[in-house]
């Protein structure tokens, strides 16, 4: 067995590979020895062990959590994400509000992943918030969703519908997500 | 037990721990690195990494391969304990349902066995510590017939009915179960609990059984188990890793294509008179089984592995093993009437006077149920005066499809079957 705990990496060659399409004009170079330096933020971009909560429609939205992994020497900034399942998408922060409760808003800027490091999006901390679901989320459910980064290139990931009581935190004075 | 197989060895987490890596990662990168340090790695410090000078790692870093040709759990050795959880699926669930909570559920699997947490893990701390934790799933006809109506194996259904059958619907059937074993009952529990919470969706529990052994340590390594009334139960045994095994346990070129690899369990919630047994004496509890309460040899023998000489008499001209010995009544010509079991303890909490609820989870797992256990269990149900004290009062047959490889899940050949 691995002499460290497995992990799961999820990445979407196709969009990896739309993303290198801007290149293909580039004069053809000799094969490096070395991995080469990412030319977009993008490509240096992982997300492990995704997963979004399951929500009805009714309920209308939901988060997106796991941990984006930059392999890159320099920061990457992610400023948008996009999904089909979902009319809005924002990145949001889970803040203490002015009467002391937890309180989710969107994050100016985005996230910043750092250079060779990660940017964990997780329950009541940083996460991506799928809103305006067009149907129901239901566990098992695969739902694919696209991170944009500062430079404008993309990448993509999927990640699995699952069965969570938690991330309940309040959004704008309304509640989200499931109340059972 | 037999010796472990090849692919069982239970490995131990390698000193390099991700933790380790991603701090000493982070010293190198500077500033930046402080971010690493997230929640996934608060977890990780968790991990009980620190062992005192000159004692043994602790044995719940032990992992056993969740990946393989065959599931793991079932030739494992047996851990400590067990808990079987029974599920009935919804109405609704269709094959495109149960393709969804397999690979829920095999995802979880494979991540809990290695000692990392589940996703949507609540308590993530809990399952850093595996224990040798593995988890087994097996299919009962109601789910095979969802998928795969023509692929169903012609045994996956009810046993016959034995007349010394006391069954309660709370402790039989179900269209999945999910055997989640440890060497560790905190791990057990956590693991069941992000399984069954996979399930909330499909179905519904029908019924969940706790089992123990010895606890891990407590005695060598393959010591054959007692059972609560005392006796060394599984002497006469299958032993992984033997052509016999293979042949007899794994489903092999007659079984429906998607179980190759795979085998049956039959899973009896086998009660136990244990204040009857109080009121019996030693010699007449050794006549009932045919061997010493000591050491588990025949009574023709001296040592547990001994073969019992069925055909040796008394001086007064009887047979020294009875006619109606448990031993006697389950050995069977036949070589193919043969199973490997994988039994547990029970003992429930009774509060008054109203003695113990205590018995034998008993499991075994064949290739064919029909053509290997219900032979045994005929002869054991028409006279074995070990019936005077024990009473199943459960029993579920599932067929538990092979292992899979890594990004694949547990039971997929039986969509497109």
């Amino acid at each position: 067995m691995h002499p460290r705990p497995r992990r799961r990496t999820v990445t979407t060659m196709a969009v990896l590979a739309l993303a290198l399409v801007g290149c293909a004009q580039a004069e053809p170079t000799a094969p490096e020895q070395s991995a080469p330096p990412a030319t977009t933020q993008a490509e240096a971009i992982t997300v492990e062990d995704a997963w979004i909560k399951a929500v009805s429609e009714e309920e209308g939205m939901t988060g997106v959590f796991g941990s984006i992994v930059n392999s890159a020497g320099q920061e990457a900034e992610l400023v948008a994400a996009a999904s089909a399942v979902a009319a809005r998408v924002e990145l949001h922060e889970v803040v203490t509000g002015d009467d002391g409760n937890a309180l989710m808003q969107e994050k100016e800027g985005g996230f910043t992943v750092p250079a060779e490091g990660r940017h964990p999006l997780e329950p009541g901390a940083d996460h991506i918030m799928l809103m305006d679901l067009g149907g129901d989320l239901a566990p098992g459910d695969e739902v694919e969703v696209t991170l944009e980064f500062s430079d404008g290139s993309t990448t993509g990931f999927t990640a699995p519908v699952k069965d969570y009581e938690g991330a309940n935190e309040n959004y704008g004075g309304h509640d989200h997500g499931a109340e059972e | 037990m037999g010796g472990p197989h090849p692919t069982d060895e239970p490995q131990r987490e390698g000193r390099l721990s991700r933790r380790g890596l991603l701090l000493g990662g982070g010293a190198a990168a500077g500033a930046g690195a402080a971010l690493l340090i997230g929640a996934d790695a608060l977890v990780r410090a968790a991990r009980p990494d620190a062992t005192p000078e000159g004692e043994p790692a602790p044995h719940g870093r032990d992992v056993v391969p969740f990946h393989g040709p065959h599931q793991a759990g079932i030739h494992t050795p047996p851990q400590a304990h067990a808990k079987f959880v029974s599920v009935d699926l919804a109405k609704e669930v269709d094959a495109e349902g149960v393709r969804r909570l397999l690979v829920l559920l095999s995802d979880d699997a494979a991540r809990l066995t290695q000692g990392e947490a589940a996703l949507a893990d609540s308590e993530p701390e809990l399952a850093l510590v595996p224990a040798r934790l593995t988890v087994t799933f097996g299919f009962g006809r109601g789910l095979v017939e969802r998928v795969a109506p023509d692929a169903v194996p012609s045994w996956l259904r009810p046993l016959p009915d034995f007349a010394t059958d006391r069954l309660r619907s709370e402790w039989s059937g179900g269209d999945l179960l999910v055997q989640v074993c440890a060497d560790d009952p905190v791990t057990v529990a956590h693991c069941a609990r992000m399984l069954t919470k996979d399930v909330r969706a499909f179905g519904t529990v029908r019924w969940a059984q706790d089992g123990f052994r010895r606890a891990r340590g407590s005695e060598a390594a393959g010591t054959t188990m007692r059972n609560l009334m005392g006796q060394v139960d599984g002497t006469v045994n299958l032993e992984p890793g033997t052509e016999d095994f293979d042949r007899l346990v794994w489903a092999g070129a007659d079984a429906p294509a998607w179980l190759r690899g795979g085998t049956g369990v039959v899973v009896r919630r086998i009660a136990m008179d244990l204040e009857g047994w109080d009121r019996l004496d030693r010699p007449g509890r050794e006549e009932a089984v045919g061997r010493r309460l000591s050491d588990g040899a025949p009574l023709t023998g001296e040592r547990e592995h001994d073969e019992p000489d069925f055909a040796a008499l008394t001086p007064l001209g009887f047979p020294r093993i009875a006619e109606y010995a448990h031993i006697r009544r389950a050995r069977t010509e036949n070589p193919d009437e043969r199973i490997f079991r994988r039994a547990y303890n029970y003992d429930v909490p009774v509060a008054g006077t109203a003695g113990h609820d205590a018995g034998l989870l008993f499991v075994s797992y064949q290739a064919d149920v029909e053509r290997q256990f219900v032979p045994i269990q005929r002869r054991l149900d028409e006279l074995d005066l070990l019936n005077e004290w024990v009473s199943p009062i459960g029993s579920a047959v599932f067929a538990v499809p092979p292992g899979c490889e890594e990004g694949g899940f547990v039971g997929e050949g039986l969509f497109g079957a």
